[in-house]
C-alpha cells in the first residue's frame, strides 16, 4: 500500500519524462511567435534590395536587434519542443530516441546562440 | 510473474490509411511538415544573420544564394511554410479555446488557413519583385 497520490506516480512517466509543462510552453512560445514572426517578416521586407551596410545598420539598431533576439529565442525554443514531439511519435527505440533528443537540443541551442551572437556583433560592432 | 507474455493480437485502433482523407486531416499533416521544414529553414536565418555580422564578402555570398533560382525556390517555400504554420497556429489557438469544432466552422478554418497563407506569400513575393530585384 502506497501513500503516494496517483498524480505523483504519474509525474515523470510520460514518454518525454514530463507532463503538461511542454504543452504549456509550446502554446506560450506559439503565442509569442505570432507577433514576432510578423515583425521578422517586416524586417526582412524592409531590407529587400538593400546593400550590406544598410542591412548591418538596420539589424544592429536597438529595436530591430531586440525583436530579432526575441524572435530567435522564442522560435528555437518552440522548434525544440515541436521536434521532440515528432521524435516521440515516430522513434520507439529507447536509445535512438535519447540520441535524437540530444541532437535536437544541441541543434536548437547552436542555432539560437549563433544567431544571437550575430545580432550582438551587429549591434556592438565588435 | 517473472516472464512477460507476448502482447495479445488485438485489433489496433484505425490509423491514417483507414480513413478517407479529409481536409482537416491533411492540414494537420501539413502543419507538422511545415514545422519540420521550418526547423531546418532556421539555418538560413542564422546564415543570413551571421553573414551580415561577418562582413561584406560573406553577405555577398548569402545574397548570391538568395537571388539564385535554387535560393529563390527555397526562400519562397520558407516564406509559405512560415506563414502557413503561423496561421495554422492561430487556427489551433481557436480550437484550444474550444471554438470552431462544428463541421462547417472547422472546414472554414482550414480553408482560410490555406488561402491566407498562399495569398500572403504571393503578396510578399510581389513586394520582393517590386523592391528587391536588382
Amino acid at each position: 500500500m502506497t501513500m503516494r497520490t496517483p498524480l505523483a506516480r504519474v509525474r515523470g512517466f510520460g514518454s518525454a519524462r514530463s507532463g503538461t509543462e511542454h504543452f504549456w510552453r509550446q502554446r506560450l512560445t506559439a503565442v509569442a511567435n505570432v507577433p514576432l514572426t510578423i515583425a521578422f517578416v517586416l524586417i526582412v521586407v524592409s531590407l529587400l534590395g538593400r546593400n550590406h551596410a544598410a542591412a548591418q545598420q538596420i539589424l544592429g539598431s536597438p529595436l530591430v536587434a531586440i525583436v530579432m533576439l526575441l524572435f530567435i529565442g522564442s522560435v528555437t525554443y518552440h522548434m525544440r519542443i515541436g521536434m521532440q514531439v515528432i521524435i516521440e511519435d515516430y522513434v520507439h527505440d529507447e536509445i535512438r530516441k535519447l540520441v535524437l533528443f540530444m541532437l535536437n537540443t544541441f541543434f536548437t541551442i547552436a542555432v539560437a546562440l549563433a544567431s544571437a551572437y550575430a545580432i550582438f556583433k551587429l549591434s556592438f560592432g565588435v | 510473474m517473472a516472464e512477460t507474455k507476448a502482447p495479445a493480437q488485438r485489433p489496433l485502433s484505425p490509423h491514417l490509411q483507414i480513413y478517407r482523407p479529409m481536409l482537416t486531416m491533411m492540414m494537420s499533416i501539413v502543419h507538422r511538415i511545415t514545422g519540420a521544414a521550418l526547423y531546418f529553414g532556421t539555418l538560413i536565418v542564422a546564415w543570413w544573420l551571421l553573414a551580415a555580422a561577418a562582413g561584406q564578402n560573406a553577405y555577398g555570398v548569402f545574397e548570391g544564394f538568395a537571388t539564385s533560382w535554387v535560393g529563390r525556390v527555397v526562400l519562397f517555400g520558407y516564406t509559405w511554410a512560415l506563414l502557413h504554420h503561423m496561421l495554422g497556429g492561430i487556427r489551433h489557438f481557436v480550437w484550444d479555446l474550444g471554438y470552431g469544432f462544428g463541421p462547417e466552422e472547422r472546414e472554414w478554418l482550414v480553408r482560410a488557413n490555406l488561402v491566407g497563407s498562399i495569398a500572403l506569400t504571393v503578396l510578399l513575393w510581389l513586394c520582393f519583385a517590386m523592391f528587391g530585384m536588382r
